[in-house]
């Protein structure tokens, strides 16, 4: 089964693996980012309108984050064809991934901004810090180790979420592993699509761990 | 105690009038404050004292507007911080340093850069902060940790970073809401001696929040005590110390003044040292020119330049005619001596 034509296979599912998965994280950060830093700040406003508006963004990622990603994608296949004009592939597939992934990431940053010391946020504001200075001078930097952990997180969770992406013609390892091991019984062609996949979650996850420990002061010079 | 040669003018820095401070959540109200007046002048060490849960943290967050007071309005340099907006609160936030118990120091960034950090806010290119920051980390004595991430400095350290931190933007005031509670009592003495420097040298205006009155004698001028959400009492911390008037001051100046209870029915008298008399063993010679014993029941007393100040209670003999020698000994005396009734 290994020939050269097994190999290509392999090799072209990995790279539109890699491709969906790191292009939906960049494009979900672009969105959950943002996102997530307004869920701390308005949740921190004394204002009426940071309350509402805190409010709104919390019920509009509950909602996202409730909805079971394979429901999900098929459910945006026509929102997925006006942008992309096809609904199946890698590309196609990363719009639902940054849709499904997008609130998920909001809640991820939500948690590490919030567990910045608030006295160290009070004594920013002492100094006269403005609100886009404290996020971009206090919170951001202070979470930044927790902020890396996160984002080795949610690489894998998109990462397995364009892997179902395959039982819709997603492209990818998770289109093979679905094309051979359930339609055509090839168990071993399954195998190495779930061991490159292991791996794959494997790497991101340790590069995550260590590139979180590497950058924290508070255990490391 | 007060440092007689303090640089203090009479103009006013802060001036906080009829302010009342009332915490709403969705199912209570707390009031924090009430009736609050407080006149700060400018190169004063202002202390403020009082119980935990008192409201001292509040009334210092008013003071900068991080908390919004309810009622009242606060002055400072002539502005009426309510009425500034967004971007001046924001400016002249950057007049008032401060420095907080468990120090607030950027856990992500070294020394240097944390002092950076607040000049970075008011706009100084990377290189001028740096400059400036290094000065100010010798100043603390500091130079050489300049490097250092706060995990890797001690407790007065991280202190002594807060401290160049709060002064880089050049502040009117230093506030500091409990600066030495988490040190021991020699970084304590070490930290307020720097302020007590800062004070001298620079005429920085500086208020001492804090529940220790050794911190209150050692560097005020001048105090308020401050119970159960309202100014009990305000004045020079001499008089304060000589002469409490309401039960919260009496409790600070005479901690464990309680004890004097045991000794009911027998006479006592109070000594008064109001710094007109030298410093002297005014009970030694007592007993020894009377020849009768008396037994000291509470001491608190300071040597300032060779003068004395505090009180000091004293149980008189049992027999009436030695107790009334002794109280006419010291009557004689250059000090204030009041009978009391045990159980002050
Ligand atoms: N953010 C807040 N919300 C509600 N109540 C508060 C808040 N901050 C302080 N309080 C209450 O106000 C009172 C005074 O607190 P505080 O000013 O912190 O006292 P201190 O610093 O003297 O210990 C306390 O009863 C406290 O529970
Ligand atoms: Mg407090």
């Amino acid at each position: 089964m290994f020939n050269s034509v097994a190999l290509d296979m392999f090799s072209t599912g990995l790279l539109e693996t890699l491709y969906m998965t790191l292009v939906s994280t960049l494009l979900a950060y672009a969105i959950g980012l943002p996102l997530g830093l307004a869920l701390v700040v308005t949740s921190e406003s004394l204002s009426k309108t940071a309350h509402i508006t805190n409010s709104i963004l919390g019920i509009i990622v509950n909602l996202l984050r409730s909805v079971p990603f394979l429901i999900l994608l098929i459910a945006v296949t026509p929102f997925t064809r006006i942008v992309v004009g096809t609904t199946i592939g890698s590309t196609a597939t990363i719009v639902p991934l940054v849709i499904a992934s997008a609130p998920f990431i909001a809640r991820l940053v939500e948690s590490s901004v919030k567990e910045v010391d608030r006295g160290v946020i009070e004594a920013a504001q002492c100094m006269g810090a403005s609100t886009m200075q404290i996020i971009r001078k206090v919170m951001l930097p202070e979470a930044k180790p927790s902020l890396v952990i996160g984002a080795a997180i949610a690489v894998t969770t998109i990462l397995s979420y364009s892997a179902m992406a395959g039982i819709v013609g997603g492209g990818g390892l998770g289109t093979i592993a679905i094309n051979y091991g359930l339609y055509r019984y090839k168990y071993d062609i399954m195998l190495v699509t779930i061991a490159i996949l292991v791996i794959v979650v494997q790497i991101f996850q340790e590069v995550g761990m260590k590139l979180a420990k590497i950058g924290d002061r508070r255990i490391n010079q | 105690m007060a440092d007689p040669q303090n640089k203090e003018t009479n103009k006013i820095i802060l001036s906080i009038k009829d302010m009342g401070k009332i915490y709403t959540s969705k199912k209570n109200q707390v009031k924090a404050l009430e009736d609050i007046n407080l006149d700060i002048y400018e190169g004063d060490i202002f202390g403020v004292i009082g119980l935990s849960g008192a409201g001292k943290s509040t009334l210092v967050r008013c003071m900068n507007f991080l908390e919004r007071p309810t009622t009242g309005t606060v002055i400072f340099d002539g502005k009426d911080l309510a009425s500034l907006t967004k971007k001046e609160l924001l400016r002249a936030r950057q007049s008032m340093g401060m420095i907080f118990q468990q120090f607030n120091l950027l856990m992500q960034r070294n020394a240097v850069d944390n002092v950076c950090f607040p000049l970075e806010i008011i706009g100084k290119t990377k290189k001028e902060a740096r400059i400036r920051a290094l000065e100010l980390l010798e100043l603390v004595g500091l130079s050489d940790k300049a490097e250092a991430y706060p995990t890797q400095l001690s407790g007065g350290q991280k202190q002594r970073v807060a401290i160049a931190r709060a002064l880089a933007s050049n502040p009117r005031v230093l506030l500091c809401d409990e600066a030495t509670s988490a040190l021991d009592p020699a970084t304590t003495h070490s930290i307020l001696e720097l302020l007590k420097q800062i004070n001298r040298d620079f005429g920085l205006t500086i208020v001492v929040i804090t529940h220790e009155m050794s911190v209150i004698e050692e560097i005020c001028h001048r105090i308020a005590i401050i119970d159960n959400s309202h100014i009990a009492e305000t004045g020079n911390v001499i008089d304060i110390f000589t002469n409490p008037k309401t039960q919260i001051a009496k409790e600070f100046v005479f901690p464990g003044g309680d004890k004097l209870d045991r000794v009911v029915g027998s006479r006592c008298c109070e000594i008064i040292f109001d710094g007109n008399s030298s410093y002297e063993p005014i009970l030694a010679k007592t007993i020894l020119e009377c020849k009768a014993p008396v037994n000291i029941m509470f001491a608190n007393t300071k040597n300032v330049d060779g003068k004395a100040f505090g009180q000091m209670i004293v149980q008189l003999p049992e027999d009436d005619i030695l107790a009334n020698k002794v109280m006419a000994y010291l009557r004689n005396q250059n000090i204030i001596v009041k009978e009391v009734e045990a159980g002050v």
